[in-house]
């Protein structure tokens, strides 16, 4: 029988020539991704071990990135923990360099890998046609002593992609609206896998949006099959792949959709789901207070770019701040390279230092009680940005610059 | 006996921690923030040996362990819902916190009602009426036996 990529990297993994969905595998990863979120968690478990090593110090990855600049003596603390440590283990450190998953990508994945990473965004990796996953500090405590896991193989949901996206709608667009169809749970256990003759129009910068928010329908992992798309992008970054999978074409698939990218629209999430999506027309007029640009789902140069051409002489309306937060140190020189930075700063923006920022309602940008957030960030839910009875929209980089400039959520049609 | 508390479908872990306290340096400085923008009076009101109970997609959202940490720390027995997200049911299995799918006990429970769990039988009481619930994997129930599964790395 035909095995999903899921299957094959598992079984790679394991040591095995094939695996199913359903069947329960011993793996050895080949990274281990952890960030400021958890691990100092982590480190305090692993101190109170009877017999603390670890397995391959060179599998680790260390990045701060949700808290940085510290925000507080704790914050502080925390990271105090996290440096000394890594520094002492000789660990892979990376901090301010920019939000976990943009440096993964820029610096560390390769197709054919299985990583696991102390964040549930982790799944992003897929597009490079690594297995990422999402981990509590446990599972991640466990791999870091034993270089070992278990996994339960998961059941993979086809999406044969097919055309072109239309001017003015972009990857995260085409993702929100796959979640809005299959909901919040629709993918819970499984692999989500893209394919299809589409997938080529689709840049890296695309694809990590995709396959960043599939844990937003409760996946397991998302995967892309590689192309020459995916092999110049390791290729101008220096790496080669450990391994290339495609699905076999009698691999088993719980469910294939077949989505025609030119009838994707311009979509937004409504709070407090992000599988709450309806078209940006119905959301027109709604007063916003902030609004933001960046995150590890949407802060790459392109994403900059889409916001910089849209308000490229105009500025940011009145009583709105305006977020504009680069995912990594190399997306912040390339957009101060191409001038960039100064169109977001002469329309009033803030442009601040690469890191999850307000996407994950801790950092900065906090909003207040009753506030209005329309984010390119992961997530909506309720008190997601800060106060508990404040309110996040999810949308484009385009329909959140556009309503930034409005101060209300619009589209870039509308301008 | 334990006390039910009821929450809704698709809680994610940020309602159950808010990232503002993820950073707190122990578990036990968060957990009086636990279902803070769901339940203010939680952490105050939940004993050692209450249930939480809930609709489909218990735990979805972030990876954060913090969040069946903060309702074992309070001691919550179990936590009982018609599904659970991924990371969450796996993350719970390994601190050694059992997580219990019923299919049927949401809908005929009411928050505050006092009930027994069998973990065993996979049974579940409530006054004179009992309900099945499912039991778990043999590969989790054997982590959670054990204590979780950092209680191996030290055997």
């Amino acid at each position: 029988m035909g095995m999903t990529i899921a299957e094959k990297i598992i079984a790679a993994a394991a040591g095995k020539e094939t695996c199913k969905a359903g069947d329960i595998e011993t793996v050895t990863l080949d990274k281990l991704m952890s960030n400021d979120g958890t691990t100092h968690l982590t480190i305090d478990m692993y101190n109170n071990l009877k017999n603390p090593h670890i397995a391959d110090p060179e599998k680790l990855v260390w990045i701060v990135d949700h808290n940085i600049p510290s925000d507080s003596p704790k914050t502080a603390a925390s990271h105090k923990k996290m440096r000394d440590f890594a520094r002492e283990h000789g660990i892979t450190f990376y901090e301010g360099e920019g939000v976990c998953h943009q440096i993964m990508m820029e610096n560390q994945v390769r197709p054919g890998e299985l990583i696991f990473g102390a964040d549930s965004h982790t799944c992003a990796y897929g597009a490079l046609g690594a297995f990422g996953t999402g981990v509590g500090c446990t599972d991640y405590l466990y791999a870091m002593v034993t270089g070992t896991s278990w996994l339960l193989v998961p059941e993979t949901i086809r999406f044969n992609l097919h055309g072109n996206l239309k001017k003015g709608v972009y990857a995260r667009d085409l993702i929100l609206t796959i979640i809005g169809k299959i909901s919040a749970n629709g993918a819970n256990y499984k692999a989500m896998e893209f394919a299809g003759d589409g997938l080529k129009n689709l840049s890296i910068a695309d694809r990590i949006s995709i396959c960043n928010l599939c844990v937003e329908a409760g996946a397991k992992t998302a995967l892309m099959e590689v192309d020459g798309v995916a092999l110049s992008y390791l290729e101008e970054h220096g790496r080669i792949p450990k391994a290339i999978y495609k699905s076999d074409d009698d691999a088993v698939f719980s469910e294939v959709f077949d989505i025609n990218l030119s009838e994707i629209e311009p979509i937004v999430a409504k709070p407090h789901f992000v599988d709450n999506v309806v078209p940006v027309s119905e959301c027109e007029g709604v007063k916003i207070d902030e609004a933001f640009l960046g995150s590890c789902n949407n802060g790459r140069i392109e994403d900059l770019r889409v916001g910089a051409e849209v308000i490229k002489g105009k500025h940011v309306a009145d009583k709105v701040r305006f977020l504009v937060v680069p995912a990594s140190r190399a997306v912040y020189k390339q957009a101060l390279k191409e001038g960039l930075l100064d169109i977001f700063m002469e329309a009033g923006a803030m442009v601040m230092n690469p890191n999850c920022s307000v996407c994950w309602g801790a950092c900065q940008g906090v909003i207040g009680e009753g506030e209005t957030l329309i984010s390119t960030g992961t997530r909506n839910f309720k008190g997601r940005a800060g106060h508990k009875d404040s309110f996040v929209y999810l949308a484009s980089a385009a329909t959140v610059t556009a309503s930034a400039i409005k101060g209300y959520i619009t589209s870039t049609d509308n301008l | 006996m334990g006390k039910v508390f009821r929450f809704h479908k698709d809680v994610d872990t940020d309602q159950i921690i808010a990232s503002q306290y993820l950073l707190f340096p122990t578990i036990d400085e968060m957990k009086e923030h636990t279902f803070e923008s769901l339940n203010s009076d939680f952490a105050s009101q939940v004993k050692p040996g209450d249930f939480v109970v809930a609709d489909e997609n218990f735990g979805c959202g972030s990876s954060r362990e913090q969040a069946p940490s903060v309702l074992k720390a309070l001691g919550v027995k179990a936590v009982i819902a018609k599904s659970f997200a991924r990371i969450f049911y796996r993350n719970s299995i390994n601190i050694g916190m059992p997580v219990i799918v019923s299919k049927e006990l949401y809908d005929v429970v009411k928050d505050g009602d006092e009930m027994d769990l069998d973990l065993q039988a996979g049974k579940i009481t409530i006054g004179d009426k009992e309900y099945s619930c499912t039991k778990l994997p043999a590969k989790m129930q054997e982590i959670l036996d054990q204590g979780g599964l950092i209680a191996s790395l030290n055997n």
